[in-house]
């Protein structure tokens, strides 16, 4: 049976949920093989987990420098991979480093790429959702490789446990993979809530939720939903929640179970970030906001007065 | 240092956009054409390091003729100089085919930094920087946030998921930037006067040493095979608050089996 290759997402020892989703996608196109890239016992200590999810190969590209550049020694070393054994597929998440360094595999090796997908057929067709999500379409790669980025939440993660085997990856980083060097890496928005692209569930709040310190309104719906947080962009850019939780054209792009929008209007922007949720529910005080065009539920009213009564009903139901 | 900054035109974001139901590519007949707004902010960057450093500034767009108008605005902004690649044997390039052409036009320009914007509003891929600086073989510095250039080397902030990463490389490179970088200037009107008499460079398929055959759409690698233009969202439930609004939501979780 064809090889997938699937490339393995990783923060702080553990596999992300994303991976295990492109896993459960993989064994429906073929044999999934899982590549880990990090300093030398990165792979052995996920291999487990990757096998759970159907991964029948761990390659680990291990070297203590790789993590220091980058982009292209990633490339260097899928590239030979897609070259070497012709998988029919390379899946990886549509993170911003992953995305590039899946079209510039593509186009080392003369593949075809689509991005962002949303769903994924046993024929390697892809679903895509596009304009902000009003239209939807489906794309196929002609290539013997399809090299294909895909949006976490679009699969549910199944395991389908399997027997593992590590096989290490020579890695030798060239100079022309050292050309863009990481000096330092600054995490602003570290907290103990899920990562916002990854979530099952999204809170998010907008100009309406007023000030910074509003925002601990919305950050006690998302911790009695167990969910992340959130922003418009109004929000981020008057400075009220960092940049890295604005979801949107020009933020991150979510698909959550549930995502709850809050003194949100819904401008095309932000839809474009948030449209492919499987539920939406709407909080604004203006029964005209175009969010309520798109909310499976919605409600006209304060989100000072709504927000905190759901907090309050959700304690009282779990209690 | 010279650079060449990257701008394309897009339909507007609030127009109501489709495709084609001929050949599935991007429908741009009767939808207002306008610069890709993230792309200002690449122009303006690339303004802001002329006037820190010298050199020119030469705008280059792909696409039909109409797209005349969005070099014209970008040269009235004050970049010195455009590039045209147009040729109906690009309909329907892929972003690989687009991206080998825009290469091959760089080719026949000297520069030390290709700028762009982090990503167009109509595809949103995201992913032309990064295939350039294959193409080129030279740095990647995608989604900066903050750009500093000292002497031939550049440094910028890399806008992460969760953060940021200091990037540091030497020229040449090819830079995206997002939107968080600055505030693009609008057009003065004597920049609007001074951008008619500027030269505006066009090249065809065969210009670029590409057979025909190698874009378009019969060479994509990559096909649209079915478009669903519907809405498959139903129109859901509004209800106002009468002091019960968070209970009214609560019971759609439970109904729904979302919490
Ligand atoms: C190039 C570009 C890229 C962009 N990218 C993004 C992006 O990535 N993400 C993004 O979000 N936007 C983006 N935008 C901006 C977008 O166009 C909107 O301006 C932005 O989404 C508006 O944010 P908002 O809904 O919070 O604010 P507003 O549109 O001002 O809406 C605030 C809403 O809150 C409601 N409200 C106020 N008070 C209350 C209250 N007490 N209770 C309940 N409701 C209340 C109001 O009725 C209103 O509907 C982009 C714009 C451009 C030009």
């Amino acid at each position: 049976m064809a090889e997938v290759l699937v490339l393995v997402e990783h923060a702080r020892g553990a596999v992300k949920k994303v991976t295990l989703e492109l896993l459960t996608a993989a064994r429906s196109l073929g044999v999934p093989g899982a590549v880990v890239f990090g300093p030398p016992g990165t792979a052995a200590a996920l291999a487990d987990r990757l096998a759970e999810y159907g991964a029948v190969a761990v390659h680990a590209a291990e070297a203590d420098d790789i993590d220091d550049y980058l982009v292209a020694p990633k490339v260097d070393v899928l590239a030979a991979m897609v070259t070497d054994r012709a998988p029919t597929a390379l899946l990886v998440a549509s993170t911003a480093e992953s995305r590039e360094v899946a079209a510039r595999v593509a186009v080392r090796t003369g593949n075809g790429l689509i991005t962002d997908a949303v769903g994924l057929d046993a024929d390697r067709t892809a679903t895509q959702s596009i304009f902000g999500g009003a239209v939807t379409v489906r794309s196929t790669v002609r290539t013997g490789t399809a090299v294909i980025t895909m949006r976490p939440n679009s699969v549910d993660a199944v395991p389908a446990p399997a027997g593992v085997e590590l096989h290490p990856v020579p890695v030798s980083l060239s100079d022309e993979a050292r050309r863009s060097r990481i000096v330092e890496r600054v995490e602003e928005a570290r907290s103990s809530r899920p990562e916002l692209a990854e979530a099952s569930v999204v809170v998010s709040g907008g100009r309406g939720v007023g000030s910074a310190a509003n925002f601990a309104v919305i950050e006690q719906l998302a911790d009695a939903l167990g969910a992340a947080v959130g922003a418009s962009r109004a929000a981020t850019d008057a400075g009220w929640y960092p940049h890295s939780a604005q979801v949107g054209q020009t933020g991150v792009t979510v698909s959550p179970q549930l995502y709850i929008a809050a003194g949100i209007s819904g401008a095309i922007q932000h839809r474009a970030g948030m449209q492919t949720s499987k539920t939406i529910i709407a909080i604004n005080k203006d029964p005209e906001a175009p969010i309520f065009e798109i909310a499976d539920f919605g409600v006209v009213g304060d989100l000072f007065a709504v927000v905190p009564q759901l907090v309050e009903e959700l304690a009282r139901r779990a209690g | 240092m010279n650079t060449v900054v990257l701008v394309k035109q897009v339909p507007d974001t609030w127009a109501e956009r489709s495709l084609s139901s001929a050949d599935k590519t991007l429908n741009r007949e009767g939808v207002d054409a306008v610069i890709n707004e993230l792309d200002e902010y690449a122009v303006e960057e690339a303004l802001r390091l002329k006037e820190a450093h010298g050199g020119t500034v030469t705008v280059l767009s792909m696409g039909p003729a109409r797209v005349t108008e969005t070099i014209r605005k970008v040269l009235s902004m004050g970049v010195d100089a455009g590039i045209h690649v147009t040729d109906d044997a690009l309909h329907g390039s892929d972003a690989i085919q687009t991206a080998r052409a825009i290469a091959a036009a760089l080719g026949t320009v000297g520069w030390d930094l290709v700028l762009t914007g982090v990503e167009s509003t109509d595809a949103r891929m995201s992913v032309l920087p990064a295939l350039l600086a294959e193409l080129l073989g030279v740095a990647q510095l995608s989604r900066a946030r903050a750009v500093t250039v000292d002497g031939q080397v550049v440094r910028i902030e890399r806008s992460t998921d969760d953060g940021y990463q200091v990037v540091e490389a030497t020229l040449p490179a090819v830079l995206s930037v997002v939107e968080k970088i600055n505030e693009p200037r609008y057009p003065s009107f004597k920049g609007i006067m001074q951008a008619k008499s500027k030269p505006v460079t066009t090249l065809g398929v065969a210009d670029l040493g590409l057979a025909a055959g190698e874009v378009g759409l019969a060479a994509a690698y990559s096909q649209v095979t079915e478009v669903d233009q519907r809405l498959d969202r139903q129109v859901g439930q509004v209800v106002k608050d009468e002091g019960d609004g968070g209970v009214k939501i609560a019971d759609y979780l439970v109904a729904r089996k979302l919490v």
